[in-house]
Parts: structure tokens; C-alpha cells; sequence
């Protein structure tokens, strides 16, 4: 059935024929088009679109197969989404060691897009920690993979390009509780914010600097730093797979997102998290998941919707690219609504198409503007080329083909894996 | 216990239900639509588990009512599994129920039984045929206190309805779920209409006269 399907970020809205996949028969469906598996939706560019072609929708497949309470294995189908695993495996003592800033995205979604969490420094990437997959790809064979296979490698953070990943198999991690000791700190100044987050991503699990990016002059910088470690104890894991109490699912999509909005919302947090810091206990879905407490969050920003721009530089080059970014973004005049830094550690990729390297990762909000953002994200672009960084493909909407080549060094070694009936919005623009 | 045809998809429902916290699930192949030895395969189950506390029948396809129209063997097999079996299996188990004088007997019905629409009245027919065997057994049963509750869902977004353009009256599966879970716990019998403004809305389409319902094919 051809359908309007939208990215998290809110493209303009593209024609798909979508197929609800029933995982039964093992085989992939006859198309005229090519082919995009689609997990929750929630990259927010194109590479989880395919206009003009078809989307395997894998929300169906969403059973576990094995679990083995010995080693901590878990076997799932790929559409699970990571709520509804942290549920069910919480209560037997395990979990993800790694989650990305959303619970709602699936196993198929966080491992093709290599996903990573504030605790890479510790535990890497989402596909560190897979263990096998199977592959369905076009030529009708269906692959067990394990790491150390050059098809493996390729589909990790592979963006669902080299097939239909049906099933994963996952190494969990023990832990009992559900509460985190969170440590709040801020600190002003692009370079004072930068120590302080190496020393603490390295002194705790987790870590990640709010900035507030209405005022992104270097010297000023306001950073606030929020570290944290499990501890013991805290109750129920149920409320994993619940969704928000507050949603704006069905309410009409107006941009509440703007410049004074954000403005008013930057000071009054700066204010109330400078009152409080040092350290408290919190709940880990609203520390890990923080934008999850409101569901459908990205209609703020209106039927335009919001960009967002998540780069990563090398250590070396990070402080200078880092300052170079927020004089851009100062003089452009444009509103970012919202600014995480973290610290990457020094791990293999897990993938040959990862993102995450060893450096410093900084994700902007913007408000979708058209034409200005286009100016501003060619200039940024442009420093993280320089600095030798590279754009995080699940995030992106507009890098360029020379940029997509030169952070990805492993694109044409990847290329020779791509199922040749598989394809996506973003490959055609940056890849193939 | 679950019932159904495909051994294996049921193998892999009972693996994902242990993990999701089942304690013990035991799988049966049968074929619900033949409705041949009914009685001596309940006999066998029900000493095989020494009874059973709740039921939900949801079985079921969704037909397509043109092919109904013009193809009367297909129409039989439609209304044999929607209808024939549904309702003969749902006699048998309120048997058992009434003999034990406890458990909860749960049918999935669907507001297209509550009219018959042009666009889906096959199904609706075995639906409202459902809910009306399923009045019968409560005002049975109840007094035997044996629950029977009959859920109507809505138009709910799964693999059966792919084929439809989704609205702002839909739901998800998950919603529905929760919903059954819900009643069935609360231990009422009656009706339930899945998500709860359905209730409204299917009365006022029975209530509809007969000129307006005519004219306003929706």
C-alpha cells in the first residue's frame, strides 16, 4: 500500500509502498522498487526513507526467541523495541549495556545505526555488545553472522542497507535497581567545559554536558554537567515499555519550538540546575531517556519540523573545532534549541559505517529554517572536514558526498556488501 | 495453552511468552475451523490440565466481502471459521465452565457486528452472531459465576487490517491488549468496546434511521 511516511526530524513527507513484514515466509516480498527495512521511525533524516520505493515495516516482529540466564544472551527478532526489553530482562537481573537517549527505538533500528549511549567511554557502541545476527538478504539466503565476518561488520551500523536483519542475538549485562547517583556540576567556558567532561566520562558510567547554545560565545559558554553510576535498588521496571504520561501525539503541530521559547526555557533551566547541583539519586529512564517523558516530542517544532546537527571530532583537533563551531553558530544568529556534548572512547568501531570514534560528539536542535540552516550546516561542515571528524548519518538530512567519504574511509569495502535490491533516501545522496 | 495451526509460529509465541513472564506454556496444534470431535478434544484438554480458568477466543479472518458476494464457496468457509467455529467452540467451553461453576469465558467480537455496513456485513454477520451467543452464555453463566465478556475492538492497526489507510480513529494493538487484560481482571461480565469511545459511536450507528443509514454509505 503506497503511504506518506515521515523521519523523526520531519522531511518533507515521501511516498513508500510499506510491507508489514510477518517475518513468515522467510523471504523477502516482490517489489518493483527497491527496498528499506524500517524499524520505529526514529532516525531523523532520510536514512530511514526510501521515496519511491518500499519500507519493510518490522514492528510485527517483535518477539524474543531465547534467553539464557547463564550467559546473559539474549535472542530477539529485530522489530523489539529497547522499552519493551529493559521491561521484561530488568526483573531477571540484566540489561542493555548500551542505550541511546530513546527507549522506543527497535534492536534492528539501534544496530544499524550502531547507536551509542553517555557511557561509550565504558561499554562502546550497540554493536560492540551483538553477538550474532541472521541476514536475509535478496538472493533468498538467510546467514547466521557472527563477529569477525566482513558482512557482519558491514551490517553493524550497515543502516539497514546489506538486508534484513530478522533476528540479533545480544550479550546483556547484570544489574539489579533502578536507580542512578547522579552528580551535578556547570562550568563555564568551551575549554573548562571540555576537561571537566573527559575527567568525568572517565570517572563515571555515564556522562554528558547540557550547553546552553542561546549564548555560544567560546569564552562564555555555560556547560552543565550532569555524571552519573548505578546504584542499588528502586522498584519497578514496568514503566520501561510504558509511554509518556505527557504526549503531544494528537495535538496539532505547532512550532512552540522557537527562539524566544528556547531562550525563556535556556534561562529558567540554567537558573534552577545551577541552584542545585551536587548529587542525588534519580531514576535511569528519566536520566538515560530524558526527551522520552514526553511522547512525541518532535511535533514542537511544528509541521516544519527540527534539524538536528551531531558531529564528532578527534581529540586533538576538538578544542579548536569545538570553539570554531560556536563562533559559526554565533555568527549565524540561528537558534539552537538544544546542545548535548559527550565523550567517545577509544574502541574499535564496531562497523565499518560507525559514527562513534574516540573524541569529543556534539548533537544540536534547530528549529527546521530552510535555507539558513542549509548555510550554517555547510559551514560547520566544513570545520568538521577540516578537524578530520565526521556527521552522524542517523541524525543527518544535508552532509555532502565528499563529507560522507572522508568520515567513512570504509565506504567502498562497505558498498560491496549492499544488497543490490536494497536501497535508502540517504545512500543515493551520499553513497551509492 | 495455546491453540492454533502453524506448530512452529507457536513454538516461537510460547518462547517469547516465557520470557515475557509466563511461567508454563504448552502448545496445541489444531485446526479451530474443523469442528469434528470438539467434544472429546475438550474432554482430553480438560483433564490434561485438570480444568482452566479463562479462554479467549480470537480466532478469526477478515474476508473480502466482493469475493463473498460472487463466490458462495468462499463465503461458506468464511462464515464456517468466523462464525460456525467460533460459536460451537465457545458452546462447548461454556459447558465446562458451568460444570466448574468458575473461569472466565473471553470472545473477541468487533463493532462491524453491531450494523451491518455494505462494505463489511460477511464479517460483521459472523461477528454480531458472536456477541449474540455471547449475551446467551452470560445471562447463563453469570449467575454460575463464570465471567463472559465479550470485546469489541475498534479498527485496530494490525497485520489483518495492513490493507487499510490508518485514521485518527485507530488504535494500537498494544491499547487493545491492555484493555482486555484490564476488564478480564476487574472480573466484570458484559460487553466492552476497545478503545472506550467506540461505545458512543456504535450507538449512534445503530441508532441511525433507516433513510440516513441507506444514504450515508461510510
Amino acid at each position: 500500500m503506497s503511504v506518506e511516511v515521515r523521519c523523526w526530524a520531519g522531511l518533507p513527507t515521501a511516498h513508500h509502498e510499506r510491507i508489514d513484514w510477518s517475518g513468515s515466509p522467510a523471504s523477502l516480498p516482490e517489489t518493483a522498487g527497491s527496498l528499506l527495512p524500517r524499524g520505529a521511525g526514529r532516525s531523523y533524516g532520510d536514512v530511514c526513507l526510501n521515496p519511491g520505493g518500499s519500507l519493510i515495516d518490522t514492528r510485527w516482529t517483535d518477539r524474543y526467541v531465547a534467553f539464557d540466564p547463564e550467559t546473559g544472551v539474549l535472542r530477539c527478532e529485530s522489530g523489539l523495541r529497547l522499552g519493551t526489553l529493559l521491561a521484561h530482562l530488568r526483573p531477571l537481573g540484566w540489561t542493555l549495556p548500551v542505550v541511546p537517549g530513546t527507549r522506543w527505538v527497535t534492536v534492528g533500528g539501534a544496530l544499524a545505526n550502531d547507536v551509542h549511549g553517555k557511557n561509550h567511554r565504558h561499554a562502546g557502541s550497540f554493536g560492540h555488545h551483538v553477538r550474532a545476527i541472521h541476514l536475509l538478504r535478496s538472493d533468498g539466503s538467510l546467514d547466521r553472522l557472527a563477529p569477525g565476518e566482513d558482512r557482519f561488520t558491514a551490517t553493524i551500523g550497515g543502516l539497514g542497507l546489506t538486508g534484513l536483519v530478522t533476528e540479533v542475538a545480544l550479550q546483556l549485562r547484570r544489574r539489579s535497581g533502578m536507580w542512578l547517583q547522579e552528580h551535578a556540576s556547570h562550568a563555564r567556558g568551551l575549554d573548562r567545559v571540555l576537561s571537566e567532561l573527559d575527567t568525568a566520562s572517565a570517572q563515571h558510567e555515564y556522562a554528558a554536558v547540557w550547553l546552553d547554545m542561546t549564548q555560544p560565545d567560546p569564552e562564555r559558554l555555560f556547560g552543565l554537567l550532569l555524571a552519573a553510576d548505578p546504584i542499588e535498588g528502586g522498584g519497578d521496571a514496568s514503566g520501561f515499555a510504558r509511554p509518556a504520561r505527557i504526549g503531544v501525539g494528537r495535538l496539532p503541530r505547532l512550532p512552540l519550538v522557537g527562539r524566544l521559547s528556547t531562550r525563556v526555557f535556556n534561562a529558567v533551566y540554567r537558573r534552577l540546575a545551577a541552584r542545585h547541583p551536587g548529587s542525588r539519586r534519580v531514576d535511569e529512564r528519566s536520566c538515560l531517556f530524558t526527551l522520552d517523558s514526553i511522547g512525541d516530542w518532535n511535533r514542537l517544532y511544528g509541521s516544519s519540523g527540527l534539524r538536528q546537527y551531531q558531529c564528532v571530532l578527534p581529540l586533538g583537533t576538538a578544542p579548536g573545532g569545538m570553539e570554531a563551531l560556536c563562533r559559526v553558530l554565533s555568527d549565524s544568529r540561528v537558534t539552537c534549541s538544544l546542545a548535548v556534548l559527550k565523550r567517545f572512547g577509544d574502541q574499535r568501531p564496531a562497523g565499518m559505517l560507525s559514527f562513534p570514534r574516540e573524541g569529543f560528539t556534539l548533537a544540536m536542535d534547530f528549529p527546521n529554517d530552510e535555507e539558513r540552516l542549509l548555510v550554517l550546516f555547510r559551514r560547520l561542515d566544513a570545520i568538521v572536514l577540516e578537524a578530520g571528524g565526521a556527521v552522524y548519518p542517523a541524525k543527518d538530512a544535508h552532509m555532502s558526498r565528499e563529507l560522507f567519504r572522508a568520515a567513512f574511509t570504509r565506504t567502498d569495502e562497505f558498498a560491496a556488501h549492499v544488497d543490490p535490491r536494497f536501497s535508502s533516501g540517504f545512500w543515493r545522496r551520499v553513497g551509492a | 495453552m495455546l491453540v492454533g495451526r502453524d506448530a512452529s509460529r507457536l513454538e516461537r509465541i510460547a518462547a517469547d511468552l516465557r520470557i515475557r513472564g509466563a511461567t508454563e506454556v504448552r502448545c496445541v496444534v489444531r485446526d479451530l475451523s474443523h469442528v469434528n470431535d470438539l467434544q472429546p478434544w475438550m474432554d482430553a484438554l480438560w483433564s490434561e490440565w485438570n480444568g482452566l480458568d479463562l479462554c479467549l477466543v480470537a480466532q478469526g479472518t477478515l474476508p473480502d466481502t466482493k469475493r463473498c458476494e460472487s463466490d458462495i464457496d468462499y463465503a461458506k468457509s468464511v462464515l464456517e471459521l468466523n462464525a460456525d467455529a467460533c460459536l460451537l467452540l465457545l458452546l462447548a467451553l461454556a459447558a465446562r465452565f458451568e460444570a466448574q461453576a468458575s473461569g472466565q469465558l473471553l470472545a473477541l467480537g468487533s463493532v462491524a457486528g453491531d450494523r451491518g455496513r455494505a462494505g463489511n456485513y460477511v464479517y460483521g454477520a459472523a461477528k454480531a452472531a458472536l456477541a449474540t451467543l455471547m449475551s446467551g452464555l452470560e445471562q447463563r453463566l453469570a449467575p454460575r459465576g463464570v465471567q463472559v465478556l465479550t470485546i469489541k475492538p475498534g479498527w485496530v492497526d494490525t497485520p489483518m487490517t495492513a490493507a487499510f489507510r490508518k485514521g485518527p480513529l485507530w488504535a494500537s494493538a498494544e491499547k487493545v491488549a491492555r484493555d482486555i487484560v484490564r476488564t478480564s481482571l476487574r472480573g466484570r461480565s458484559g460487553v466492552v468496546y476497545s478503545p472506550a469511545f467506540w461505545r458512543p459511536i456504535a450507538w449512534v450507528v445503530r441508532m441511525l434511521p433507516g433513510w440516513l443509514f441507506r444514504r450515508w454509505r461510510f
